[in-house]
């Protein structure tokens, strides 16, 4: 049975890249179709018409829309390299992870490094959440344990986003002073092979961060 | 192996009603302990540090948090009466529309409800197209389930109930039968059925609820 995979996503989103580690994690051949944001196509509002957003991941014609969602679709459907853990109690404290990065730290991160206007409220919040994820790795090489698992592929906001932005902007947030566990954890991750290639160049992220923030103004 | 289930919760609380109807559903037998939640519980601290929030479930000692992560676990943990359906695809879409009530139509609507009178009018918008987009999903379906409670319509009970409850009290109209027949439709039968009947609560236990949150959130 052939297996039809395509990816609607783009090389500068971190959700998009999460399931193209994934989905080459577990040697699934698939189709990239690059989405431009300011001018998406009638295939992504076709196949993620409530939200209109990338990634989504067709697979024999079927939509998933959602990077977490997708991501265990992912894990259920291609057995092999498993991303979440075996164990009930396990893939739950996984869950929580993953959600806590995506609703907490990165909207604290991101606030922290753009804001104009009460930036040190919000740098303050934002390192709060730091310090929290921080407390999950303890004294492991990567929050999946010896290899990178579900929670560390969904940090790949915090592991290499953030510190693009945070060194496009001058903040000085994810630091080896501050969190010297959570920034040797990225120190490896953007080491680790099924990481590093899918993270787009810095130099062409930033361009890309800079025309956004211009275009929020 | 005796198994030790516990339950932090606090009565009117939707987030805290689904994991007692998943529970129920399931046959499992818990300990349920009420938080007040303007003086929360050293327990419920020492179980849920990081966002200090019910619902908590403790299983053998171990605490799981996040209504849709507990849902979870207790759907891989206890096999009978699946929540989540058995296909993946079928699961992804389940999971989808829990997140998409979640994210969005819970915050929409509680934003319309307690928005300042010039933000109102926006809001009730917002709300309304999040109802309107999930009454494209429940459509037809006896439940998003199929014919039986699934995952998607235990996280719906905020819609069914509480959003209901909640336009009575504030006067603030969103879900009517005019405007959403289909959903509208959906939720009278959903609040009939005997699981969840049971784990709704009563006109004012709802409004202590919603003062203390308020207090709260103050």
């Amino acid at each position: 049975m052939g297996d039809e995979v395509k990816l609607f996503g783009s090389w500068a989103s971190p959700f998009s890249r999460r399931v193209e580690i994934a989905l080459k994690l577990k040697g699934v051949s698939y189709e990239f179709i690059q989405e431009d944001f300011s001018n998406k196509s009638p295939l992504l509002l076709k196949y993620n018409p409530v939200h209109k957003k990338v990634p989504v991941l067709l697979h024999n014609g079927k939509p998933i829309a959602e990077s977490l969602v997708i991501l265990e679709y992912i894990d259920e459907t291609w057995k092999g390299n498993p991303i979440y853990p075996e164990d009930p109690y396990e893939r739950a404290v996984a869950r929580f992870w993953a959600k806590f990065i995506d609703e907490k730290c990165m909207p604290a991160a991101w606030k922290a490094c753009t804001a104009e206007e009460e930036q040190e409220k919000a740098m303050e919040e934002a390192c709060e959440c730091l310090k929290t994820l921080e407390g999950a790795l303890k004294d492991k090489k990567f929050f999946g344990g010896e290899t990178v698992g579900l929670v560390d592929i969904v940090a790949n906001t915090i592991g290499f986003w953030l510190k693009v932005i945070q060194e496009m902007m001058g903040v000085k947030l994810l630091t080896a002073e501050k969190f010297p566990v959570l920034f040797k954890w990225s120190e490896e991750y953007v080491g680790c092979p099924i990481i590093k290639r899918d993270l787009p160049p810095s130099d062409e992220l930033m361009v890309h961060f800079r025309a956004i923030l211009k275009r929020a103004k | 192996m005796a198994e030790e289930v516990k339950l932090f919760g606090t009565c009117g609380s939707p987030f805290s009603s689904r994991i007692q109807v998943a529970l129920k559903l399931k046959g499992i037998s818990y300990e349920y302990i009420e938080e007040d939640l303007t003086n929360k519980s050293p327990l419920l601290l020492k179980y849920n540090p990081i966002h200090k929030k019910i619902p908590v479930l403790l299983h053998n000692g171990k605490p799981i948090v996040e209504s849709l992560v507990i849902l979870e676990y207790i759907d891989e943990t206890w096999k009978a009466n699946p929540i989540l359906p058995e296909d993946p695809y079928d699961r992804a879409t389940a999971r989808f529309w829990a997140k998409y009530i979640d994210e969005k139509c819970v915050a929409a609507a509680v934003k319309a409800f307690w928005a300042e009178e010039k933000e109102r009018e926006k809001a009730v918008e917002e709300a309304c197209e999040c109802l309107k987009t999930l009454e494209g999903a429940l459509k037809d379906k006896k439940f998003a389930g199929g014919e039986t409670l699934g995952l998607v319509d235990i996280a719906a009970s905020f819609i069914a109930f509480w959003l209901r409850s909640f336009q009575e009290i504030s006067g603030v109209e969103l879900l009517t039968e005019e405007k959403f027949p289909d959903l509208f439709k959906w939720c009278e039968e959903y609040v009939e059925h005997p699981i969840i009947k049971e784990h709704l609560p009563s006109r004012d236990e709802l409004i202590v609820f919603v003062n203390k949150r308020r207090q709260n959130l103050k």
